[in-house]
């Protein structure tokens, strides 16, 4: 039987995972259509036509995370508050500029360039800020004078945990979006485009892999509390390496297409790889929010409110599940949207 | 500067930049959806080109609004740690909904903008539809959060802890009916005002086709009755919310009219500046027992005045200028509104308003979204120095991070790179597509 703090940092997972999922293709598409947008305008073209549409529900995850955490664990605030105010803010800053643009370049053509290079370059420091916070919970880098705590920045930035974190984060954005684009250009019927993504995802197959060992082991010196739990949890971690392999050699699978490989066989195995790494290197934080100040027990919300918020969640649910299924419709299956030409696309 | 201050600055400006977006998109949403219910029941299409084009704004300034709303919403952790930790154990549930309100808003949105090509009639009609509600109820429920910061109930704090919590005690406080509902009909009623403003500036210009005046005015009529009659029942809430003020927070009551004697008969002070000195007004107009009648419902009634609070605990008593401003302008708005439109029912036969009445009209959007930053920092500032009334006070449930003053100036910095660049996006697209476009196109069309 899990214990109320548990149920609520399970469910807060579920909404990170989404979120990383989600962002990682959102932002890595951004970086996809800057890098291709002089050489390869089809690829580009392919990686906003996915963006247009989806980034604002994406967004809005990224607010539903945050209010779920405030929710089920009001005591994280004052952490949030002191601690996270300078990336959390630089990140605000960046993804307001990056949203603004998106939505000036669909109305006025002019604003296309940069927001190519807006949308490219936030696509990797978004994602880069917000790995970092992980690498500052897992413990060492809080100082405290008289009553105030805070980051030690340089301790923090001459740590090499932090940099695997980071890479480990980049390359696992460019290939879970590579691997989907691929899928997306192979539904939209266009195999070049296809071929494109499919050649990013294979190279970086591999470095993303290596990026996760060199993760754990910078995390051996700096966190041994979190490597004990991950030892127990070995298996966790050996599955995962499984659905790695398997969705990386899907790339290769004969298909029925013109081209080979599976991408959508490869995106889901992918996806379950680092649903159950994630699961694990969560799992190993337990009990610790921000290791050693702060516990879930500690920072846990009212029991009556859990009660309350359980029900809100379900019922929200609910509602939302059948409108996401509509949207993934409509953008993600209809072949009108798919199809459409770039010039229409823009109208 | 203490970053208590800082703090108050920072997500002051933050709020006032953002509500100019929140209250554009609930209102304009509304006004989008008339707009296609009348296309689909009169069958004219200039209805149908009057829905997109206030589409393509409403979507150019929801670019801006949900990232600021996304904004505010983290920066609330981020700034006022303490105060979350006792929302999150509270008041957790209407911020919950909220969120799912808005994931509906921001679903359809994206549906009825990138999709409206493949969608049936109907299913455009629902898709609109939800984007309406979604945006009313996020902001209907995020208010109920913020009348609980006005008159807190649903808990006690026994050593420091929050105790006995009932979340929907919380939820069902006592100015909860009241908050909402004014937020939302002043946004109504700001949507319908600036398409107001904007239909008046096009006819004050003479230039076009037949066609496209009559375009205008079709717009002009219909925001106009929607503006007239969101600003009436503005004032009836408003009335309503005096006489809550009265029960529950007397001091915020008096601060805003800046009564100092606790008095039967009370006087309603209109401007002037209340002075801690002399105890008086200085330089307004006073109607003699209207504060009385006003808050109580009769002449005689007893209206608490600042003198029966500790010195310590009043706001500061420009929030008197402020309450004034947004009233006033709230009644001259539905003078405005009530007189355009009797002069259109009235002179049917003459083609064109008069040029004065149209330079009125044009001024009304603004007044209006005026009059809404006025009421929000009369709302927040009125209650200092609490955060949350009489539990909370601001400096408690600030951060105590040393690096709100940078953060400050790069905030700043953007919003006023957000609305500079805001504005030249509308200007450009409007003028590159103007409506003659859209209505040659659309008639051309089978459509």
């Amino acid at each position: 039987m899990m214990t109320e703090p548990y149920v609520a940092i399970f469910i807060i997972w579920i909404f990170l995972f989404v979120y990383a999922i989600a962002g990682s293709i959102d932002f890595g598409a951004g970086f996809w259509a800057m890098f291709y947008s002089n050489k390869q305008t089809q690829a580009s073209i392919l990686a906003n036509r996915y963006l247009s549409p989806s980034w604002e529900v994406t967004n809005v995850f990224l607010v539903l995370l945050v209010i779920a955490i405030v929710g089920f664990f009001p005591g994280a605030a004052y952490y949030m508050g002191t601690l996270m105010i300078l990336p959390f803010s630089f990140v605000l800053i960046l993804i307001t500029i990056r949203s603004a643009f998106m939505v000036f370049s669909f109305t006025v053509k002019s604003y296309t360039k940069p927001l190519v290079i807006i949308s490219g370059i936030s696509g990797l420091l978004i994602p880069a800020l917000m790995i970092a916070i992980l690498p500052m919970a897992i413990g060492g880098f809080i100082g405290s004078g008289g009553d105030q705590q805070y980051i030690l920045f340089n301790k923090l930035l001459a740590s090499p945990t932090l940099y695997t974190h980071i890479g480990f984060g980049l390359t696992t954005e460019l290939y879970l979006s590579s691997l989907l684009l691929s899928d997306y250009a192979r539904e939209s019927g266009s195999e070049k485009v296809y071929a494109v993504y499919r050649k990013n995802a294979i190279i970086l197959g591999p470095v993303t892999l290596f990026f996760a060992v060199m993760a754990l082991l910078t995390l051996i010196p700096q966190a041994p509390w979190m490597v004990e739990t991950m030892i127990d949890m070995w298996y966790l971690f050996a599955l995962s390496l499984v659905a790695a392999f398997i969705g990386y050699s899907a790339l290769w699978w004969p298909s029925k297409h013109k081209k080979r490989g599976r991408a959508r066989l490869a995106v889901i195995f992918t996806i379950l790889q680092f649903g159950m790494a994630s699961f694990g290197y969560g799992y190993s934080h337990m009990p610790y929010i921000l290791y050693p100040e702060l516990t879930i027990t500690d920072a846990f919300t009212d029991p009556t409110m859990f009660r309350w918020l359980l029900y809100g969640y379900a019922g929200g649910l609910a509602i939302l599940v059948p409108a996401f299924i509509l949207f993934w419709w409509l953008f993600m299956k209809d072949k009108r949207y798919l199809q459409a030409d770039a010039e229409k696309n823009k109208y | 500067m203490d970053s208590v201050l800082l703090s108050r600055m920072l997500f002051g400006t933050s709020m006032a930049f953002h509500i100019i977006f929140a209250t554009l998109g609930v209102g304009l949403s509304l006004m989008i959806l008339f707009a296609e219910i009348l296309h689909w029941v009169r069958k004219d299409s200039d209805y149908g080109v009057m829905a997109k084009r206030w589409t393509k704004g409403f979507a150019i300034l929801l670019g801006v609004g949900i990232p600021s709303g996304t904004i505010v919403g983290v920066m609330l952790s981020l700034l006022w740690p303490g105060f979350m930790e006792i929302v999150g154990k509270v008041i957790a549930v209407p911020f919950q909904i909220e969120i799912f309100a808005f994931f509906l808003e921001a679903v359809f949105m994206s549906i009825y903008v990138y999709a409206a090509d493949r969608l049936s009639n109907l299913m455009r009609l629902i898709s609109v539809t939800t984007v309406a509600l979604g945006a009313a109820a996020s902001a209907y429920l995020i208010n109920i959060a913020h009348s609980w910061m006005n008159t807190p109930r649903g808990f006690s704090i026994t050593d420091g802890v929050v105790t006995d919590v009932d979340p929907w005690a919380a939820v069902l406080n006592p100015s909860m009916p009241y908050t909402s509902k004014h937020v939302l009909a002043t946004a109504f009623m700001t949507g319908a005002f600036v398409l107001v403003s904007i239909a008046a500036y096009r006819l004050l210009r003479e230039t076009g086709s037949d066609h496209e005046r009559a375009y205008h005015k079709k717009g002009l009529m219909l925001a106009l009755v929607v503006a007239l009659l969101a600003s009436l029942y503005t004032a009836t809430n408003g009335h309503s919310t005096a006489g809550m003020l009265h029960e529950e927070m007397p001091l915020k009551l008096a601060a805003a009219e800046g009564l100092f004697e606790t008095q039967a008969n009370a006087p309603l002070a209109i401007m002037g500046v209340p002075d801690i000195e002399t105890e008086t007004v200085v330089g307004g107009i006073e109607i003699p027992g209207m504060l009385s009648w006003l808050a109580t419902g009769s002449t005689e009634g007893v209206v608490q005045g600042l003198n029966d609070f500790p010195q310590d605990e009043w706001p500061p008593l420009f929030v008197h200028t402020l309450f004034n401003v947004m009233v006033g302008i709230g009644f001259s708005l539905i003078g405005i509104a009530g007189l355009a439109l009797a002069w259109i029912v009235l002179f049917r036969k003459r083609n064109a308003l008069p040029t004065w009445l149209l330079l009125v009209l044009v001024t009304t959007g603004p007044m209006s979204m005026l009059a809404i930053e006025m009421g929000w920092i009369f709302s927040c500032v009125g209650r200092q120095p609490w955060t949350i009334y009489g539990v909370q006070l601001t400096s408690a449930a600030a951060t105590q991070s040393g690096n709100v003053g940078i953060l400050f100036f790069l905030f700043i910095s953007l919003y006023v790179m957000l609305l500079v660049l805001t504005g030249l996006v509308l200007r450009f697209y409007f003028l590159r597509n103007p409506v003659q476009k859209d209505l040659g196109v659309i008639n051309g069309e089978a459509f």
